[in-house]
Parts: structure tokens; sequence; C-alpha cells
């Protein structure tokens, strides 16, 4: 009887902690179902009064904003993470093998970029100024193409494969190249997963290189557009299309519970695939932190 | 004779670089490249904190003003400010965050049920999923003075509602939730991994000796994994100088009331260089930034390695 009443009790506070967790996706998925003028006069609440589509409409009626965005950011996180994946596997190997001449000066470079870095101001002179990467598409991409920490990470995978594997390959003949893409990328798909899901987070949920370097309306990522909408719902205006000239003004935008449908439509998505990956994405942190 | 000679120089040359070594540096050249010119080219921008840059003197046409910048910056009320809010939030951020994880860990670790555990991870590492953005409109959803659920539950017990987004008072303790909110479902996991691979023989020798289940927890589970929360907390203190942007400018929809307690090194100098275009104090404050933040970090590791040498980060 005493060890139910206490496994009961730890139930209990670890589902208190779940609440929270719960109840803020309640909270928006609700909203946005819910009549505007109910949530103008009621507020916010966590069940739906009367169950109402009408944010979902106005955001599939106008959607050419929010279509360009998710086109925008699908395609950079995809490209993107194959780039730094590609690049970041490449970097790790031949930091892993033993006779590369070059390997411990490169190894300090990589990891002294996760102690001291030149701040903001210099790469936001760097990338404006001399690279005129500002309002491109490549600036997307190359924002955070190599990760130290996930450099690393790989290096130590890469030296963790039996080196018989590579030697047989070497007696073979096989260049460098071929044992790379060949023999060890195949054995480390757990690691090379990782990374890549662990990138695709990052890129897909990035808002802040879109808030420095990008002013054009047609390269904006799905998060910065919630961000810039949140400040002004008015922005979903400029993906309508269908609006006869002069009424413009006259249609008002049910700007809470559209606010919430633009969530729910941008984060879904990733809530929906990332549960699955959930073994991965942990394992590479877990990894990551012991070193 | 000539051809032993040759044979020798052949030799010596196929020692040094071979091809090998030719292919490996051509397999890490891209990235390399790109660090060169991402990581450690803004490195030498750093001394744009003393210059007075002008877009069209570039930066070394600029003129050099030495320490004009920094004493601008530091004799300004700002420089106290934004230090204190850095310093005081991260320290908060990692004390109750630890607390939050290892407790939650401990707890999660007397679950038997393996699909209740799975359960309650998969809904706790929800949050970490999500951006800030987002998170910031959850946090707008209940604090929203007019029409958000916590003003609305209050005004129905005919109590006042809370001018949330004014009220600066509030805001370390709101921040530190939403940053355990975040967190903490992902800390518990890699603590409750550390858990998991405590030596089952430890607990069944207690067991033995007579020990309940709170004595276990302190002697065996928290004695156990105390190297590696330690060691975690020290590595993230050497951090305290780099706050989480995300966190600190979504959460507060960067609303100026709340800048007394709010405001941060990172979103000072953001606002510095984007909203006003000051070059020069944005770059000192960077300036300060990376330099002291690197000895806090050497300094970090350094203890870390005093107590556990592998666990340090180099």
């Amino acid at each position: 009887m005493r060890r139910n009443k206490e496994s009961w009790l730890i139930h209990l506070i670890i589902i208190l902690f779940c609440i929270p967790c719960v109840a803020a996706f309640l909270i928006v998925v609700s909203v946005s179902l819910s009549k505007e003028k109910e949530i103008l006069k009621n507020g916010y609440s966590f069940l739906p009064r009367n169950l109402d589509f009408t944010s979902y409409r106005y955001v599939f009626e106008n959607s050419g904003q929010i279509i360009r965005s998710y086109f925008v950011t699908g395609l950079s996180t995809l490209m993107g993470t194959m780039l730094s994946v590609l690049l970041m596997a490449m970097l790790a190997y031949s930091l892993s093998r033993q006779n590369f001449k070059l390997r411990t000066p490169l190894s300090f470079m990589v990891f002294f970029t996760m102690l001291f870095s030149g701040g903001l101001v210099p790469s936001y002179i760097l990338v404006t100024q001399y690279l005129h990467l500002a309002d491109t598409f490549l600036i997307l991409l190359l924002s955070g193409l190599i990760n130290a920490w996930h450099v690393i990470l790989l290096k130590t995978f890469f030296k963790s494969i039996e080196s018989a594997l590579i030697e047989s390959a070497k007696i073979d003949g096989a260049s460098e190249y071929r044992i790379l893409f060949e023999i060890v990328m195949p054995v480390a798909r757990p690691a090379i997963a990782t990374i890549a899901l662990l990138g695709s987070l990052a890129r897909w949920n990035d808002w802040f290189t879109c808030m420095l370097y990008i002013r054009n309306e047609h390269l904006l990522t799905l998060q910065y557009l919630l961000q810039r909408i949140m400040l002004n719902a008015e922005m979903l205006k400029s993906g309508m299309i269908n609006i006869p000239a002069g009424l413009e003004k006259a249609i008002k935008v049910p700007e809470e519970t559209v606010r919430m449908a633009m969530v729910v439509i941008a984060t879904g998505p990733m809530l929906f695939v990332f549960p699955f990956f959930q073994k991965y994405f942990v394992k590479g942190i877990m990894v990551g932190s012991v070193k | 004779m000539l051809e032993v000679k040759s044979k020798t120089q052949i030799k010596v040359k196929k020692q040094w670089f071979d091809k090998d070594n030719r292919q490996l540096t051509l397999l890490s050249a891209p990235a390399i490249l790109y660090l060169i010119i991402f990581a450690y080219l803004p490195m030498f921008g750093l001394v744009l904190a003393f210059k007075n840059y002008r877009y069209d003197l570039g930066i070394l046409g600029s003129e050099w003003v030495g320490f004009k910048n920094f004493t601008f910056f530091f004799t300004s009320q700002d420089a106290w400010r934004v230090t204190r809010n850095t310093l005081g939030l991260n320290a908060l951020f990692i004390i109750t965050g630890t607390a939050f994880s290892t407790t939650l860990a401990l707890l999660m670790f007397e679950v038997k049920k393996r699909f209740c555990i799975k359960a309650y991870q998969t809904i706790l590492i929800m949050p970490n999923f999500i951006s800030w953005v987002v998170a910031g409109y959850m946090l707008y959803a209940f604090l929203n003075p007019q029409i958000g659920f916590i003003n609305k539950t209050l005004e129905m017990y005919s109590k006042e509602g809370v001018m949330w987004y004014s009220n600066a008072k509030l805001w370390p303790v709101i921040l530190t939730y939403c940053n355990i909110w975040k967190n903490c479902g992902l800390s518990s996991i890699i603590y409750y991994g550390a858990l998991m691979a405590i030596d089952n023989e430890l607990f069944e020798a207690a067991e033995l000796d007579g020990a309940n289940k709170l004595q276990k927890m302190w002697h065996i589970s928290i004695a156990e994994i105390a190297p590696v929360i330690l060691t975690m907390t020290i590595l993230s203190l050497g951090n305290i100088f780099r706050a989480d942007f995300g966190l600190f400018y979504q959460l507060t929809r960067d609303s100026s009331t709340l800048y007394e307690t709010t405001d941060v090194i990172d979103t000072y100098i953001f606002r510095a260089l984007k909203t006003y275009g000051d070059i020069g104090t944005s770059s000192a404050i960077g300036f300060f930034q990376s330099v002291v933040g690197f000895i806090v970090i050497l300094c970090a590791n350094g203890i870390v390695r005093k107590l556990n040498k592998n666990a340090a980060l180099f």
C-alpha cells in the first residue's frame, strides 16, 4: 500500500510539470479555432466556445505570403542541411585520420571557434559591406553552415570506426574520397542522421538571420514572418490577391485568431515530425555534452 | 651512385605530403575556408571597437579613436544594467534549470512503466522543438493585458488584471519560468540517461543493507551523477556572458518598458547596431563581451579540469 501512494505522488508531480507544456500548445490551437468576436470579448481560453474555421479560411485565401515563406524555409532547410552535413563530414573525416599532417592545427582551428568569436557587429559588417550577401538566398544557406560542436561529434564517431575496415580499403588502393563516401559514411549513418536532424530543426526555426540581413519580402522565412505578424497582423494582407481595388482598408483582419492559426500552420509540421526522431535528437545532445 | 641518390630523394618527398594527405587536405578545404571567412575574419573586425566606423571609408579607412567608444558606453547607466541583467539572469537560469532538471530526472527514474516514461518525455521535450517566436506567441496568449488567459481569469474572480508587459519587476521570474519550460525537458532526459547508466549492483547492495528509497536516491543516484551535473553547470557558467537572444527578444516583444530587467548584452548590441546604427558603441560592447567571455570560459574550464580531467573542454 505504501508503495502505491509514493508512486502516485511521483506521477502527480511529473504530470504537474507536463501540464504547462500541453497547456501552451492547447491554448494556441483552441484560439485558432475560435470566433474572433468571442476572443475579443471573453479572452483567450482553452476550449473554443464556438468551433470556427474562419481564421484558417482567411489564411488560405490570403496564402501568398505564407506559401512563399514555406517555400523559402523548406528550400533553405533542405539545401542548407545537405550542404552543411556534406562539408562537415568531409572535414571531420580528415580530422579523424591519423596520417593527416594538418590534423592538429585544423582541429584547433575548429575548436577555438567555440571559445572565442568576433561577435555580432564584425560579422554584420563583413556580410553586408564586404560580401554583399544581404537580401540574398545565399546568406540563408551559409548562415551556421559549419558547427564546431557537430564537427567534433562526427570526428569522434569516425574515429571509433574499426581501423581494419579502412586499412583493408587502403591496401586495395582506394582513395580517401572513396573511403569516406563508400565506407565511412554508410557506417556512420546514425551520427550523420543526428547532425542532419539537429541542423534541420535549427534552420526551420531560424528567424535571426532574416531579422539581421533580409528586407526583401520574397525571402522571409516562416518564423520571421510569424514575428512580423505578431507586431502587425496587417502584414498578412500583403498576400491578398483578390481584393477589389480600394476595398483594402475596409476588410478587417481577424487578428488574434489568425495569428494563432499561423502559429499552428508554421509549427505543425515540425511538431508532427519530431517526436519520431526524438531518439536521435536526445542521443546527439547527450553525446555532445559528454564531448 | 646517381640512381641511389634519386631513390633517396623520392623517399624523402613521399614522406612529407603524399597523395593521401593531398586528398585529405582537399576534403577539409571547403569547411576550413568557410571558417576562415565567417569565423576568423570577423575576429579581426574586433578592431572596429577602436575606430569611428564610416560606411564609405571601410574598416581600414575609418579613423582610430582609441578607447572613446568604451568610455562612452561604460560611463552610461546602460553598462551596469545590461551586464547585471545578463549575469544575474543567466546565473538564475543555470541554478533553477539544473535544480528542476535533476529533480525531474530523479522522479522519472522512480517510474517503472516504460510506456509512462516515454509519454512523459515526449510531452516534456515538445517545447524544445519550437522557436522562441512561437513561445512568445504562447506567452502572449496568457499575458495579454486585455484578453490574455490570466487577466481574464482574474477578472472572473473580480480581481484586477496585471499589466504584464509594462511591469519590469515581474520579468526575471517570468523569463526564468519560460527558460525552465523550454529547456528542462531535454536536460532531464540527459540526466535520466546518466542515471540509467549507474550500475544496478549498487542499488541491489543498498537494498540488502536495508536502505529506503530516499537514502538510495541520496547516496547513490545523486552521488553518481553529481560529477556530471557539476561539470555541466560550470561549463554553462563559462558561457554566462552570452545570452539566449531569442528568449530575451521574443518573449518581451522588445518592449522598452521592460528593459530595466530584461535588456541583456546581446539585445543591447543588436539594438545599437540595427535600430540606432551606432557601430561604435555596439562594437565596443561586442569586444567587451567576446574578450571577457573568453576569459570566463578559460577559468571555468580550468576549474572543471581540476575536478575531473576528462570532462574539461580541453
